[in-house]
């Protein structure tokens, strides 16, 4: 009873709200509960990841068929696309947005924003997070800068079009391309406001996973799926500043005359004023963020995959503490590779190799990782519903992906592909795939938690899972070839390179293919919306899982749990656990949630 | 509450239902906001870094910018600054003096070292506007040649630095206003400097005892000073008169000096003021009590800990631009 005490005066000032009734803008708007505002980031980002895989979608089509009029071109983009035929610099436009939402508002906010804060206080079991109301400001700031981002597409010289990086002088300069006017500079505030959201969500993560876990969890008593949320907000509060600081001096650079990233500018016959900057700088700064910026994406969609993977199997996770061992590694090796970003920049060629070798360094901890996940499965009383299928996915992709990397890795091979599209799909499976697989994944499993028991329908999550699968690698695989060709990545159309053409079937194929699975996301999408509202409601702990959340009741109530915050006695990963005569712990049941009490005789697992 | 917390053993620490630092989840924030921060200045040193030894051999030399000392004429390389440092190094001081009396619960202590943390705060911000002030208003002024490097001045017969004024010859000329029809009605003339090129050029031309000192820095550690010949003919390519620094020109050197200058010190003294602000509304909150009633004054330790890290970084900044 002490603890539970300790954690309710903790919030005493905080949460006294839920004593008075809540208005409509309390509990759906304005609200400081973490799970609406988990929903409101799921809901947010699907919207921007709609956005965002359309105009990759219309990109896709460019290329194909270079030159073809679409009439939905022209209903879309409007004069971006005169006689339905796209326009060289919307193509530039869509490329550059769809990264930076997709990278950004998807899966960074999108994934880590709903299920950190769906999960952290659930299953560390707290009664919300530590600062309510600074994670409200935190999805607040995270909508408007996605509004600002949505906004700079209806600028009239453009949206940004310097491509996802933003390199200068490209970017810095207002008369360089049509995009980097008006539209580059709400991409610059967008981003602004994103990393102060970023930054107030993830101190968030971070105090409240080590501040208010429930009496018994420990550290090592965490599940994955935390351990990879708080990690990855530790990375975030090391590398988005820096991101901010690249930022702020590209600002100076194109507004107030500076020269940190420029020097020797000759425009249309004129010399501008800037001297001595570097655009190298501005490389090294942003990939400071850029390569963290990766395993933001994929920590928590790894950390998701090892908890329904776990649990679908019926099996203990293989190797919890070199999980954990792992993502840590990850994560301190993430901060001294961003240079592999850079070989051909221009960079000392030393530097190189010696980023080389810690970017090699980064497959050890990512082969345990896979190699735990395999072992999982081993044998294992496999359930394949829609959220295993993912991230069984997940673990595909992430391996075909990831062996692609150790040749980008090394800078004597990245020479020849570099910037084309064996770039684009190899990034793409190892952080894109698999992180939206993972985000799949956590929708499919998490969903009854929040949606108040409803589930997802198991049928279109298959026909979800199974188009999605076979088009991302009918997409990704052709593109591995097309890129050593040669074909580089970001140029509008190809048919000025004869060498080129007889790659034009293999670009249709893959844009068949993304299509195809772009209409998958329908599916999703209307099972999402229809189960929010038609769902069937399941068990409340519907995948006989380990963890806390399923121990708190279906309605949502502030604080969580009524009554006492359950206390933990083991890990979260006792399945298919048996005493030494063969009969599970709890008879008839092969799981032992983490708030059963060590029985009699039973033998607490090595972890 | 703290009654409950179990100590002991290591595992029972990180084991759950306490708080394994010690601290309330506001400082942590606070220490990972500053971590955050931290990381965000070292993006600006680094890059400063970066930029200095690309021009490591026609940097600016410190001690030749930072010379005065308001209301004294003269030299005193780095005296102000070592004062305002000073200052803002003591106003950490009374900060930790005044989270002590907080921990005390001496409420009146902790007014007046509140207060004088403030106080230090406002002299070291109004010393950094003085400082900005002085910098871009410049010393002597110089020459900007077509290649954007800058010439300085010297008196032959003591080594001093001469100013444009000591030399400059006046020559009338027509000023031509800005007609409207060469441009849109709104646009505003820039401003002219002092002198003109050409009149510089005649000034030095008729006063045998200037030379002119480069940007380059010699393995002794000064400027290159070229002898006359020289110097006549490296003012053959001369381009702009520069007073002051700004963000575009600057008579001491190399641009980017000027420019990480006013950004890194910038950024810096908005931290500082940013810093006085929070502490200005913590003080008045100590006055009315708040703090009493709460029954504790962690509010004046977490701005206390934001406090200290600006001082912390005033440290390095004041190290890497005008130390080393």
């Amino acid at each position: 009873m002490s603890t539970g005490h300790e954690h309710g005066d903790d919030h005493a000032h905080d949460d006294h709200g839920h004593h008075h009734k809540e208005t409509f803008v309390t509990k759906y708007i304005f609200s400081q509960d973490h799970k609406m505002i988990s929903k409101q980031y799921l809901i947010t980002g699907l919207i921007m990841g709609f956005i965002g895989i359309a105009m990759s979608l219309m990109f896709r089509m460019q290329l194909a068929w270079p030159g073809e009029s679409f009439p939905i071109f022209e209903t879309i983009l409007g004069r971006w696309a005169p006689d339905g035929v796209m326009d060289a610099d919307i193509y530039l436009s869509l490329v550059t947005i769809h990264g930076t939402i997709m990278v950004f508002f998807v899966l960074t906010a999108g994934l880590s924003g709903t299920f950190s804060n769906l999960l952290i206080p659930l299953q560390i079991g707290a009664r919300d997070m530590a600062s309510g109301f600074l994670n409200m400001i935190s999805y607040w700031l995270f909508f408007l800068s996605s509004v600002i981002m949505v906004i700079s597409l209806f600028v009239e010289a453009g949206p940004a079009s310097a491509g996802w990086t933003v390199y200068p002088p490209l970017s810095a300069l207002p008369m360089a391309q049509a995009g980097s006017g008006m539209g580059m500079t709400l991409w610059l505030v967008s981003m602004a406001i994103f990393i102060a959201s970023s930054l107030l969500g993830s101190l968030n993560y971070i105090v409240t996973v080590l501040n208010l876990r429930t009496k018994g969890m420990s550290m090592t008593r965490l599940p994955l799926t935390i351990w990879a949320f708080f990690v990855t907000a530790v990375i975030g509060v090391i590398s988005f500043p820096v991101l901010l600081s690249a930022a702020l001096l590209l600002i100076m650079d194109r507004s107030f005359g500076t020269s940190f990233f420029l020097s020797d500018i000759f425009i249309q016959g004129e010399v501008l004023h800037y001297q001595g900057g570097s655009p190298v700088l501005y490389e090294h700064l942003f990939w400071f963020l850029g390569h963290p910026e990766v395993y933001i994406v994929l920590l928590p969609a790894l950390g998701i995959t090892s908890e329904v993977m776990s649990t679908n199997a019926r099996k203990p996770i293989f190797g919890y503490r070199a999980m954990v061992a792992s993502i840590l590694a990850i994560a301190f090796l993430s901060t001294i590779v961003w240079g592999h970003h850079m070989f051909i920049s221009g960079m000392n060629p030393f530097l190189g190799s010696v980023f080389t070798f810690t970017t090699l360094l980064i497959a050890i901890p990512s082969a345990v990782k896979a190699f735990n996940y395999i072992t999982t499965l081993w044998k294992g009383n496999l359930q394949l519903n829609p959220g295993m299928l993912f991230s069984i996915g997940l673990v595909s992709t992430f391996i075909t992906g990831g062996l692609t990397g150790i040749v980008l890795g090394d800078s004597t091979l990245d020479i020849n592909v570099h910037d084309t599209y064996f770039v684009v799909a190899h990034f793409h499976l190892v952080m894109g795939i698999s992180a939206l697989y993972g985000l799949f994944a956590g929708v499919y499993h998490w969903f009854p938690k929040m949606f108040e028991g409803k589930m997802m329908n198991k049928n279109l999550g298959y026909v979800h899972f199974w188009i999605t699968a076979v088009c991302a690698y009918g997409v990704f695989f052709p593109m591995h070839f097309v890129g050593m060709a040669g074909v580089p990545r970001r140029y509008y159309e190809n048919t000025a390179f004869p060498l080129f053409d007889e790659l034009t079937d293999v670009n249709v194929l893959i844009t068949v293919f993304a299509l195809i699975a772009g209409a998958a996301q329908l599916v999703f999408l209307y099972n999402f919306i229809s189960s929010i509202f038609y769902g069937k409601k399941g068990a409340q702990n519907p995948w006989k899982s380990n963890t806390l959340e399923w121990t708190a009741p279906q309605e949502h109530i502030h604080g969580n749990w009524p009554g006492e915050i359950p206390h933990v006695h083991r890990w979260a990963y006792d399945y298919s656990k048996t005493y030494e005569n063969g009969e599970y712990i709890i008879p008839g049941q092969d799981f032992v949630p983490q708030n059963v009490p060590l029985q009699e005789n039973e033998e607490e697992l090595q972890h | 509450m703290d009654s409950t917390v179990t100590t002991g053993t290591k595992a029972a620490v990180w084991g759950g239902g306490n708080k394994p630092l010690n601290a309330s989840y506001g400082k942590l924030m606070m220490w990972f906001f500053l971590v955050s921060d931290a990381l965000t200045f070292s993006g600006f040193i680094a890059s400063y870094g970066f930029s200095r030894f690309k021009f490591i051999e026609t940097w600016p030399i410190a001690d030749e910018v930072f010379t005065h000392v308001p209301f004294f004429h003269g030299n005193y390389p780095m005296y102000y600054v070592a004062f305002m440092t000073f200052i803002l190094i003591m106003s950490s001081v009374t900060m930790v003096l005044a989270v002590d009396a907080g921990h005390k619960m001496q409420k009146n202590k902790v007014i007046w070292y509140m207060f004088a943390t403030i106080i230090g705060g406002a002299i070291f911000v109004g010393s950094q506007a003085w400082e900005w002030g002085t910098f871009i208003k410049g010393d002597h002024g110089a020459i900007e040649t077509k290649g954007g490097r800058i010439l300085q001045f010297v008196k032959a017969d003591t080594g001093e630095r001469a100013s444009l004024r000591d030399f400059a010859k006046t020559i009338p000329s027509e000023r031509a206003n800005h007609e409207s029809k060469n441009g849109i009605w709104f646009f505003s003339e820039g401003s002219l400097p002092s002198y003109t090129v050409n009149e510089v050029a005649e000034g030095f031309k008729a006063n045998p005892n200037i030379l002119i000192r480069t940007e380059t820095i010699t393995e002794e550690g000064e400027k290159t000073l070229l002898n006359r010949e020289q110097s006549l003919a490296k003012l053959k390519d001369a381009k702009y008169v520069v007073e002051g620094a700004n963000l575009i020109h600057n008579e001491y050197g190399s641009r980017l000096f000027a420019d990480f200058f006013f950004f890194i010190t910038g950024f810096h003294g908005f931290h500082v003021f940013s810093g006085v602000v929070i502490n200005v509304i913590i003080f008045f909150n100590v006055i009315l009590g708040t703090y009493e009633r709460r029954g504790h004054y962690e509010m004046v330790e977490k701005v206390g800990l934001y406090w200290h890290f600006v001082d912390l970084v005033w440290v390095f900044v004041f190290t890497f631009f005008y130390l080393v």
